[in-house]
């Protein structure tokens, strides 16, 4: 086979300027058919290159055959935000004709040859890959051809791209956990195509990568396997869980580690893992466990908080400890499944009737999901409350490089858990006494050897001694207790983190994993001469720096994935006095914000524009 | 007077095992119940400390608050005692448990959580106050009540009844019993061979509502059980210390089970060809009292084969809720060893 002849002239050509370590890749391919592993293999393959990199899975609520596509972003800078890819490995004949269409002038796009197609852009440079014919002679079958497919893309992209043959090699060998067998044959593959493309592909468009050593000494992991991992150094000890996306990985991940982790010098469990009938009993033994003294978590989205309801409110009211982790979906309803939000902060912040208040903690990176991972569960049991820590699917499902995680340094922090003997000190023990004046009481766990230590819970009204009341008095001092408790929430919870600079027009709020775009936005207005200080809240109720910061802006721009701005509300409300400064911008279409995106609302507030 | 009260093996007297006075109209069969309930702890000399309460919402599910005030109990919320006694139980696997349920609690909102609970055979006893009837919302039909039945508030059923007993069996329980609120001594013997088997027990209990549905023509009422009660077998239960003394024993009539901690169960039977190890024998039996107008009580089915929960999870001796720091954290050593694998 002959030097491909370029289908068309690109505006960039090879004498033009290298774009090096500084761009992004889409990989479009259908679902179930092994191209994941060919994605991450990709994305390891930068990593070890010392790049800094991130991958987005955006796939499809189905199990094989639909459109999935896989975004990888390298670059130098450190930006891991989404950004429209400029390069295509287009694999799949659905969707190439759009696929194509949404490439920038200049773009790439690497495809299939076997899909009928006709490259119609004169501004893209165009390299048809002949799949069939590279794995002819490959000795594999079935099934497994077509996983295995995929790896000619890997060749080739290696090449185009200047990816070192070993470093794939290597990333082969990760993502197969050393199974030499499976590395062969995927390599065989990967090197047929390399050579190939070696061989017959003229490089004409300007995108390479160079090795850095920005990643040294890095971890590659997603939201979920960190968070599990924090709950596993939390001692969570029982997980009751029903099965939803984008939350199962979390799971997942519990079950793989608890085993490697969480054993007794018998080797026997130190965990209970069980797989609920529905949401509403995975809820109920996580409050079930919390009321008998183990700490316990769930993890679900939307639809599961949804039915979590009324035990929430239960254990709110019953003052019993309990995590969820929400890996935030696209909702109302169903919604969109497999695609990554922001909207669940107002509902997660009053799940339950009456006057119900949780907890919220909002991770936006592996290191914080594996520190509320295991701070969570101190939380929960030091305010004797729900705890629920609003991840998202984007941060839950991929992967992002972290530092690894620092090992908590101080010890499992238990709350006020009366012993047997501690008991017997007390004249009397009363489960809901404000003794200390935190709005926190005193509980004893089942098991409790002293005959006084024994309470009743309920949901039903109760006076300081957990008996049945229906005294307007005894639920009014209940309920301002409560709320006493909450304020003293606000010193517990991890601080905001907060970035000020000098000549600042504009304090931009945000949480969780809008930051990565929030941050690259900044930099590049900041070249504009539009300085901006930024605070991330990482909890509800906020702390005292969080209406600090608030109080010292003219102007505050609250950015969220949601359509109602719904963090912007909250603070709103607690912060009435400052209301009229506190603006909101809230976008949800299901994907990850881009720092483009957040620039182009950041100049149209600061221009006076509506949102 | 004699003011001396007898104290048991672990020295407790019967008052010790006593809580809050019930609230519950007078005659429930419900407060009978509880009566059992602490009569039976206190003759097994159960330490309160060992055991927990649990409860759904409704009448029924109140009465925990009147019975062993020294232990500790969760009145839950509406049908999803399972799911919190399952959670309970996985967090502290060495305390006994009795949960007290109804027909609305058990047979309708919670009937989903409660064939989970069987399946999974959560060991703890299981009791139905069974009335067929709504009490606390004023007298609307329960899935329980009989069908064609007439009711002063809630008019015709039109709908035939969802059998407890008949739902644990197709579930899987090992442990299933019907008794009747007025024959105390069953519910005893029943609740003591229950608190001593390995797994989940149910024990369906008609229990009547003195305010709603006791008239005499009732299939739940005081009246309609005396008169319709056909026992299976008379119930003995010998504690592990204690030795079996029957008179004229013939291994015909009587049947001895062995349960799980070493108590035995002695049962006479008053059917001649009713054996409780066979499960389409109790359905057959059931459907068949249903049809004639029976009461059908005593130990339906029996069969301690399936291990518990507990014992599938694999657990050491000490509870999870009781495990120190060092075997719930693991190591620094450990992190970094698992991370190395996502350099």
């Amino acid at each position: 086979m002959g030097v491909q002849e370029p289908l068309s002239s690109p505006r960039v050509g090879p004498e033009a300027a290298a774009i090096v370590n500084d761009f992004s890749i889409a990989v479009a391919t259908a679902n179930g058919t092994g191209s994941q592993t060919a994605n991450l293999t990709l994305l390891r393959s930068f990593f070890k290159m010392g790049i800094p990199v991130h991958g987005k899975n955006i796939f499809p609520s189905n199990i094989q055959g639909q459109p999935t596509w896989y975004h990888i972003r390298v670059s130098r800078h450190g930006y891991i935000a989404r950004r429209p890819p400029e390069l295509l490995v287009a694999f799949n004949a659905a969707t190439i004709h759009e696929d194509v269409a949404g490439l920038p002038a200049g773009g790439v796009c690497v495809y299939n040859a076997d899909i009928r197609h006709s490259p119609d852009r004169t501004d893209l440079t165009y390299y048809p890959v002949p799949v069939k014919e590279l794995l002819e002679g490959v000795q594999v079958s079935g099934k497994v051809k077509d996983y295995i497919a995929n790896m000619t893309y890997v060749g080739v992209v290696a090449h185009l791209l200047g990816v070192p043959l070993e470093v794939v090699r290597q990333a082969l060998e990760h993502q197969f956990g050393g199974r030499a067998k499976l590395v062969d044959s995927n390599f065989d593959v990967v090197l047929r195509s390399h050579a190939w493309a070696q061989e017959s592909l003229r490089k004409l468009d300007p995108y390479r990568v160079e090795p850095m050593e920005a990643t040294e000494g890095l971890i590659l992991m997603t939201g979920n396997e960190a968070g599990a991992l924090g709950a596993v150094f939390g001692g969570v000890s029982v997980a009751a869980w029903y099965p939803i996306t984008p939350s199962t990985s979390f799971i997942d991940a519990l079950r793989e580690f608890l085993p490697r982790l969480r054993k007794d010098p018998e080797g026997r469990p130190t965990y209970s893992v069980i797989q609920a009938e529905d949401e509403l009993a995975a809820i109920g033994m996580v409050v079930g466990a919390g009321w008998a003294g183990a700490r316990a978590l769930t993890a679900t989205s939307g639809p599961g908080l949804s039915l979590m309801a009324e035990f929430l409110s239960l254990a709110y009211f019953a003052e019993v400890p309990a995590v969820v982790w929400d890996i935030q979906r696209v909702g109302p309803s169903t919604g969109l499944p497999t695609r990554t939000s922001q909207g669940d902060v107002a509902f997660a912040y009053g799940v339950g009737h009456g006057d119900t208040k949780h907890v919220l903690l909002f991770p936006s990176s592996i290191e914080e999901c594996f520190e509320f991972g295991y701070k969570a569960h101190d939380l929960a049991d030091q305010l004797q409350t729900p705890v629920i820590v609003l991840s998202d699917l984007d941060l839950g499902m991929n992967n992002w490089m972290g530092e690894p995680f620092a090992y908590p340094d101080r010890p499992l922090q238990r709350g006020k858990v009366l012993s047997a003997e501690e008991v017997e000190r007390l004249e009397r023990f009363r489960r809901y006494a404000d003794v200390d004046g935190d709005g926190i009481p005193y509980r004893t766990l089942p098991g409790n050897q002293n005959p006084r230590a024994a309470w009743f819970g309920r949901g039903t009204g109760h006076d300081e001694d957990a008996r049945y009341s229906e005294r307007s008095d005894d639920w009014w001092r209940n309920m301002q207790r409560l709320d006493r408790k909450f304020q003293t929430a606000r010193g517990y919870v991890p601080q905001a983190v907060i970035e000020e600079v000098p000549g600042a027009r504009l304090g931009v709020v945000c949480y969780g994993t809008t930051r990565y775009a929030i941050e690259e936005a900044r930099d590049a207005l900041a070249m504009q001469g539009v300085a901006l200080d930024v605070m991330r809240v990482r909890a509800l109720p906020f702390g005292p720096e969080v209406e600090a910061f608030v109080e010292r802006h003219d102007d505050l721009l609250v950015i969220e994935m949601n359509r109602d701005n719904q963090l912007r509300n909250i603070l709103r409300a607690e912060l009435p006095q400052h209301a009229p400064k506190l603006h909101g911008v809230g976008y949800i279409d299901g994907m990850p914000l881009t720092a483009e995106w957040v620039e182009r609302q950041v100049l149209g507030h600061l221009n006076g524009r509506a949102d | 007077m004699d003011r001396v009260q007898k104290l048991n093996l672990v020295g407790l007297s019967k008052a010790d095992y006593a809580a809050a006075p019930s609230t519950l109209c007078k005659g429930c069969g419900h407060n009978s119940i509880a009566n059992q309930i602490i009569q039976v702890c206190y003759d097994l000399s159960l330490r309160p400390q060992d055991v927990i309460k649990l409860s759904g919402i409704g009448c029924s599910s109140k009465s925990p608050a009147y019975f062993l005030g020294q232990s500790h109990g969760f009145n839950s919320l509406h049908g999803r005692m399972p799911s919190l006694g399952t959670g309970a139980l996985q967090a502290n696997h060495t305390v006994r448990a009795i949960g007290v349920s109804g027909d609305g609690d058990t047979g309708s909102i919670g009937l989903g959580q409660f064939k989970h609970l069987v399946r999974r055979n959560v060991r703890m006893v299981y009791v139905v106050e069974n009335n067929g009837v709504y009490g606390l919302t004023k007298g609307q039909f329960s899935a329980t009540a009989e069908y064609g039945q007439d009711l002063k508030y809630a008019g015709h059923n039109d709908f035939p009844p969802i059998d407890v007993a008949v739902e644990a069996i197709v579930a899987g329980a090992g442990f299933v019993a019907r008794s009747f609120a007025g024959d105390a001594k069953q519910v005893r013997e029943l609740l003591k061979a229950a608190l001593s088997y390995r797994g989940l027990a149910v024990l369906d209990i008609i229990s009547p509502c003195v305010a709603f549905n006791d008239e005499d023509d009732s299939r739940k009422s005081y009246a309609w059980g005396r008169a319709n009660e056909r026992a299976l077998q008379e119930i003995g239960y010998v504690a592990p210390q204690d030795e079996i003394v029957i008179d004229d024993y013939d291994p015909g009539t009587t049947r001895v089970v062995e349960l799980h901690d070493g108590s035995r169960l002695t049962l006479r039977k008053l059917e001649a060809d009713y054996e409780p190890n066979d499960r389409m024998r109790a359905l057959e039996r059931l459907q068949r009292g249903e049809q004639q107008g029976e009461l059908v009580t005593g130990l339906l089915y029996y069969d301690d084969s399936r291990p518990s929960l507990a014992e599938v999870s694999g657990f050491g001796a000490t509870p999870l809720s009781e495990l120190p720091d060092d075997l719930l954290r693991p190591s620094r050593e450990a992190l970094e060893g698992l991370l190395a694998a996502y350099a």
